[in-house]
């Protein structure tokens, strides 16, 4: 089975993530770019289909130079090659943007399936995966926390508000995961030291076949218009519980008019 | 005016609150024409959405829709996106409602917005990002704006609406039958409010101990008519359910009130419910990051507090 596994490099949520002041874009510098932690959920679920079903697991990631790292995470952990989609060009994509890349690409290297995270945590979207079905045409299998493949047939159980979904398709399909429906494999040192080895083909524009009109920041669909740092909260009231902390908790309750 | 459709959520044939918060917002834009999609359309339910302006009721009953996952919504939505021209698309920003947004985005050749907690003149949007922490304001440039509202993020305010009803049949393609809905499977529902919905969210963390004191946690959700949410650290252990987490991979609340226990506030979990109006915060530790936002804190045992205020709330009822 061909498995392309979607990993996306973020902002570390711990340092303090920006706007840049001149296009209005994620400031990339000013934080330490780490792997989207979903994504490793979706990296480890390809690992154990691969393992259960053979295969090969090939890491997908749209970004600047620097994404090379994640890259080299996901090899690590045990995915057999790479391809980094990078461009200038590339730079302000929109989520349509970067699922239309995105698309093209896998088009270009072919799957039969694709496994991204259920969301990213800076951009925090979730539409990546379902953009991606309607874009190659193939079945949505998202919000997963159970993935089961026999032969051509793939099921999924699909996390809901109420329980879950269980979901029936034919492969080629796209997946994406939630957390905690496997627990992530930490790189081993064989693996670090191996990935070093592996292949990562950079694709751009014209590798891809991605039209420069539909990506970037005059493609996208929609614009940042302004940004601001969010007001702090104004400082509150803290009491130390002397017996009647219960209490006094309902008080402020009633002066809110919450009961 | 021009008409804005909106995707109405239902669960057994009710219509849920977001819808009434969105056709709150949809009124102040343009004439809000609600699209019921699957089985349980009444006059109840139409009643409903009169009640909170729907000058308009597009319905498509079938039970296909529900069948298959989200594509019949979006092939729904695109069909009367083509017919009627609207001048905006507004859908529930929970997973699901995002996954159609985005869906229908692609398919009309649309820009979508998502998480959006505000909309002006002109569909410019206003968005909370990095957990709270920037305020932005954003636009659609191309297409008819496809907006996800967060739950919550409008007050409902009823006002007669005509609720025009229209059935519409939408025709499904093969991709829409591509991924079969074959079980459904409910579990422990109760009686309380959906997590991404609900106007008070009680939540618990490490400090709770166990999976067997959650209860005291869900006495509190139950006195206040509350969902209950947990920290990761408290799913983690196994605890409470995963779907209950609150935070930056878990769902983002923007509750009324937000009230955590035993939780400390570390970054994570704060991106999840800093947008919430009013939070209370009860923690053993002076220190704990969480006393920041908190509206009214109380530095104490949780195993003392939370009993003691869900007993006051009971005796003021
Ligand atoms: C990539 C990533 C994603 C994450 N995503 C999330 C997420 O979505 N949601 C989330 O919540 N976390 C998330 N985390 C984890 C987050 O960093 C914290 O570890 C977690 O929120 C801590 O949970 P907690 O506050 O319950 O536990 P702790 O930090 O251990 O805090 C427990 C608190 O309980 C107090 N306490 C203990 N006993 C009592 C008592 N008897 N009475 C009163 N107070 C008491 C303690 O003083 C302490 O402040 C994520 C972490 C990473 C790295
Ligand atoms: N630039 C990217 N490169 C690779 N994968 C991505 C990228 N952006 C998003 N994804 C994938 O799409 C998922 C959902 O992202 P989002 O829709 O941005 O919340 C992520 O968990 C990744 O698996």
């Amino acid at each position: 089975m061909n498995i392309v596994v979607c990993v996306k490099q973020v902002p570390d949520t711990a340092t303090e993530r920006k706007l840049r002041s001149d296009d209005k874009t994620l400031d990339r510098e000013a934080a330490d770019g780490v792997v989207n932690e979903l994504d490793e959920y979706a990296v480890e679920e390809a690992l154990r289909l691969k393992e259960a079903h053979g295969g090969e697991v090939t890491v997908l990631t749209m970004g600047p130079d620097k994404a090379a790292d994640t890259i080299r995470k996901a090899l690590a952990m045990g995915a057999d090659k790479a391809v980094h989609v990078t461009d200038e060009a590339l730079h302000g994509s929109d989520a349509l943007s970067t699922s239309y890349a995105m698309a093209q690409t896998l088009k270009k290297i072919g799957f039969d399936l694709v496994i991204l995270g259920s969301e990213s945590t800076d951009a925090r979207t979730g539409v990546l995966a379902a953009m991606l079905a309607e874009r190659l045409g193939v079945p949505q299998l998202t919000l997963a926390n159970k993935v089961d493949v026999a032969g051509s047939s793939i099921t999924i159980q699909r996390v809901t508000d109420y329980g879950f979904d269980r979901v029936e398709a034919t492969l080629p399909a796209v997946v994406s995961v939630v957390e905690k429906i496997n627990e992530p494999r930490y790189p081993s040192f064989k693996g670090i030291m191996a990935a070093k080895k592996k292949p990562v083909a950079k694709f751009g524009l014209a590798e891809a076949e991605i039209a420069a009109d539909q990506v970037g920041l005059g493609g996208a669909w929609s614009e940042v218009a302004e940004f601001a740092a969010a007001p702090p909260r104004a400082a509150g009231t803290v009491v130390k519980d002397e017996g009647d902390g219960g209490a006094k908790t309902a008080e402020f309750l009633a002066a809110k008019k919450f009961i | 005016m021009s008409e804005i459709l909106v995707l109405v959520e239902h669960v057994d044939g009710e219509v849920k609150k977001v819808t009434l918060e969105l056709l709150t917002l949809a009124r102040s834009l343009g004439a809000p024409a609600a699209v019921w999609a699957g089985p349980g359309y009444s006059e109840t339910a139409r009643a409903r959405l009169a009640e909170y302006g729907a000058e308009k009721v597009y319905v498509a009953g079938d039970q296909e829709i529900v069948d298959y996952v989200v594509v019949p919504k979006a092939e729904l939505l695109a069909q009367l996106v083509a017919g009627k021209s609207p001048a905006a698309v507004l859908v529930a920003a929970t997973a699901e409602g995002k996954e159609i947004a985005g869906r229908l985005a692609v398919k009309t050749d649309s820009g979508v917005l998502t998480d959006v907690v505000g909309l002006g003149a002109g569909f410019v949007a206003d968005q909370s990002i990095f957990g709270g922490g920037v305020n932005v304001r954003s636009r659609v440039t191309k297409g008819t704006p496809i907006v996800a509202v967060r739950p919550n993020s409008t007050a409902p305010q009823a006002a007669a609406g005509a609720a025009e009803e229209e059935q519409v049949s939408v025709t499904l393609s093969d991709a829409a039958r591509a991924a079969r809905v074959v079980e459904r499977v409910k579990q422990e529902k109760g009686a309380r409010p959906e997590l991404t919905e609900a106007a008070i969210v009680v939540s618990g963390g490490r400090g709770v101990g166990s999976a067997e004191n959650f209860a005291i946690i869900e006495k509190l959700a139950d006195s206040l008519g509350a969902a209950v949410g947990a920290s990761r650290a408290a799913t983690d252990a196994g605890w409470y359910p995963h779907q209950f987490q609150v935070g930056q991979t878990g769902k983002t609340v923007s509750p009324q009130l937000y009230i955590a226990t035993g939780i400390s506030g570390a970054i994570q979990h704060r991106a999840g419910m800093q947008t919430a109006k009013t939070i209370i915060a009860i923690n053993k530790d002076s220190e704990a990051p969480i006393f920041e936002l908190a509206d009214f804190g109380v530095v104490g045992d949780l195993f003392q507090v939370v009993p003691q205020l869900t007993e006051e709330i009971e005796k003021r009822k």
